[in-house]
């Protein structure tokens, strides 16, 4: 039986299996040509401003930019570790904020009836559509005008700070999380739920023992999501944050490409880009396949 | 009604669930969406932020009237290009990246392709680039004189004797349309070149999962039934294709409609503004020009321009969405 259908279909002849190759490898070729350019160009010394040529091991290759970038990318006395904190702190928050309220909004919205349940649906649906540049004069103006006092912080302007950069993130990552939980929800088989109200059990008891357990993959994959891009944000804190101290990585990396950057190295750019890409890329790696599994099923809605 | 667990109509139980999460939605989207509304019809400007500043004026529909007629006071802006211009982008690339998506997923399940697997892992990379440091790395890679891409251009037109000056090309700046009867900037092509980079590998995923998904016999028997190559390709491969690549072509020229980083990063919307996106001009007119009430208005036509295509593109996956009635 299985040799019928084997020979049924033609084994492919050498010619095609080396022209095959041959495209596959042309084509890696093209997809590794910019991040190979981007290691060679960060392994250059910092003297050279611009590389002189394409050579995969630059002349007298060093490590000194990424020494550089550790200690002091910009012209501002900031180093890497204080900018990824803040880029952390950042993005950190926003993703607990969003999805511990995502998930618990998301619970009753794939599984009770309730009045206004249609309309809160449509309203998040809507909001999802808009860019996240679509808030931003409000967002600005609005916490521009909220001045804090807080113990600990001492007193600030909402705009002016980490804070409301965060909450503006929050804005439009709330939403988000908030489908994506809904729809992995939507996946889960409802019958343990069911057996378990039979037995009594409140609706807060099912949601902690049974939903937020099954629920857990979702979580984990909107968490990193919101992760990475709180880590990468750059339009609010472009926009809010004035203090070098509150400056996140995204905003180092623009400053040191913009029209006025024509005096900055680009082995300390090249450096700067592969030390900010490798943190998510890494957590990427190392999750894929719990990644992939909670992105599935949950983002086909979104 | 029945999928939902019966809870009595009047708990408070959803409530206490939802209500965390409405309360902050209501605060930092709901309120901002609002007030971005009443910000469009007024002349909220940098004189106004200040606090115990005055008021900004009602101007009704001044800004909208402004921003349609390409009236507003800032250089090179055309609402009628950028919207077209716009429009051409997303739909150029989405074209290309499902060509390229499909055709690279069938070399990838071709029976004869060997280390199939290692290519499927590293095609995906530039996936897992920020989009801040691909656009930053394309500008860089894209400039005149010390970028990549002439030196390698150089280097191959070096093998047919093609002097390496040729190849100087101002990819992001030069003025000048390289392809005379077409009315694109040369940045244009270099974005796109960056965008079809980035874009591909996520289509051929998806085309890859949707072709493993076709079963084997179909094939043996369009064979047996003496079809041909192209027309089992045609009546098998794209059918199964369609009902997973349209909805993710859909996906994707939403996103590339509002692709900020490229535009913002690369080209800096040049030369003279003609690569500039709806979304990167939004955020000029708040952030360089601190226009708040023209950004605000400019905000509620995006936001129309989105419904509108949303709805379009709704009636395409619905008419597409099935396989069997064709």
């Amino acid at each position: 039986m299985t040799t019928s259908k084997r020979r049924s279909f033609r084994e492919p002849s050498l010619l095609t299996k080396v022209l095959l190759q041959v495209a596959a490898i042309g084509i890696l070729i093209t997809v590794l040509f910019p991040i190979i350019w981007v290691f060679s160009v960060s392994l250059s010394p910092l003297n050279l401003i611009r590389p002189d040529g394409l050579n995969l091991i630059p002349k007298d290759a060093t490590l000194e930019s990424y020494l550089q970038v550790i200690e002091r990318p910009t012209g501002n006395p900031v180093s890497f570790l204080e900018l990824a904190v803040n880029s952390m702190k950042i993005a950190g928050g926003t993703a607990l904020a969003s999805v511990s309220l995502g998930v618990l909004a998301a619970y009753p919205l794939s599984r009770l009836a309730f009045r206004g349940r249609t309309f809160i649906m449509l309203v998040i649906l809507g909001v999802l559509m808009l860019p996240a540049v679509a808030t931003l004069a409000p967002l600005f103006v609005t916490l521009n005008g909220i001045k804090l006092n807080l113990p600990i912080l001492g007193a600030f302007n909402l705009r002016n700070s980490q804070l409301g950069v965060g909450i503006a993130i929050v804005s439009g990552s709330l939403p988000f999380a908030i489908w994506n939980l809904k729809g992995y929800l939507d996946t889960i088989p409802r019958e343990l739920e069911e057996a378990a109200a039979v037995d009594g059990a409140s609706q807060m008891r099912i949601f902690r023992s049974i939903v937020l357990p099954l629920a857990l993959p979702a979580i984990a994959v909107t968490g990193f999501l919101g992760f990475i891009s709180g880590w990468t944000e750059f339009y609010y804190s472009w926009m809010f944050l004035t203090q070098p101290r509150d400056f996140t990585l995204a905003m180092a990396l623009s400053a040191m490409t913009g029209t006025y950057a024509s005096a900055i190295p680009w082995p300390l750019v090249s450096a700067f880009s592969i030390m900010l890409t490798l943190p998510p890329a890494i957590v990427y790696l190392l999750s894929q396949r719990f990644i992939t599994g909670g992105l599935a099923v949950g983002s086909v809605k979104g | 009604m029945s999928i939902f667990t019966r809870v009595n109509r009047r708990s408070l139980t959803p409530y206490m669930f939802i209500a965390p999460a409405m309360i902050v939605m209501a605060i930092v989207t709901i309120y901002p969406l609002i007030f971005q509304f009443w910000m469009s019809f007024t002349n909220y400007g940098l004189a106004n932020l200040r606090q115990g500043a005055p008021a900004p004026d009602w101007v009704g529909l001044e800004n909208y009237v402004k921003i349609l007629t390409s009236e507003l006071a800032i250089p090179n802006y055309s609402f009628l290009r950028l919207f077209l211009y716009n429009i051409f982008w997303a739909l150029s690339n989405v074209t290309i990246h499902i060509i390229l998506g499909v055709a690279i997923a069938l070399l990838l399940n071709h029976p004869g392709l060997k280390l199939k697997r290692l290519y499927r892992a590293l095609y995906v990379l530039p996936v897992l680039i920020p989009p801040i440091v691909v656009a930053t790395t394309w500008r860089n890679m894209f400039n005149q004189d010390a970028g990549a891409i002439n030196m390698l251009l150089g280097l191959v037109g070096q093998v047919f004797r093609i002097p390496p000056e040729t190849f100087q090309l101002d990819w992001l700046r030069q003025v000048e349309d390289p392809i005379s009867f077409i009315p694109l900037p040369l940045s244009y092509y270099a974005m796109l070149i960056a965008n079809i980079w980035l874009g591909w590998p996520l289509n051929a995923v998806v085309a890859t999962g949707a072709l493993q998904a076709i079963p084997k016999d179909l094939y043996e028997a369009a064979e047996i039934d003496g079809a041909g190559k192209w027309a089992s390709f045609k009546t098998i491969t794209l059918t199964y294709l369609r009902p997973a690549m349209v909805p993710f072509a859909i996906y994707g020229f939403v996103v590339t409609f509002n692709l900020f980083s490229l535009a913002y990063f690369m080209s800096a919307g040049g030369p003279f503004g003609r690569t500039e996106l709806l979304v990167t001009q939004a955020y000029r007119l708040v952030n360089e020009r601190q226009l708040y009430a023209v950004g605000a208005a400019f905000a509620v036509v995006l936001f129309v321009i989105l419904l509108t295509i949303s709805l379009i593109t709704n009636r395409i996956s619905k008419a597409t969405a099935r396989y069997d009635d064709f």
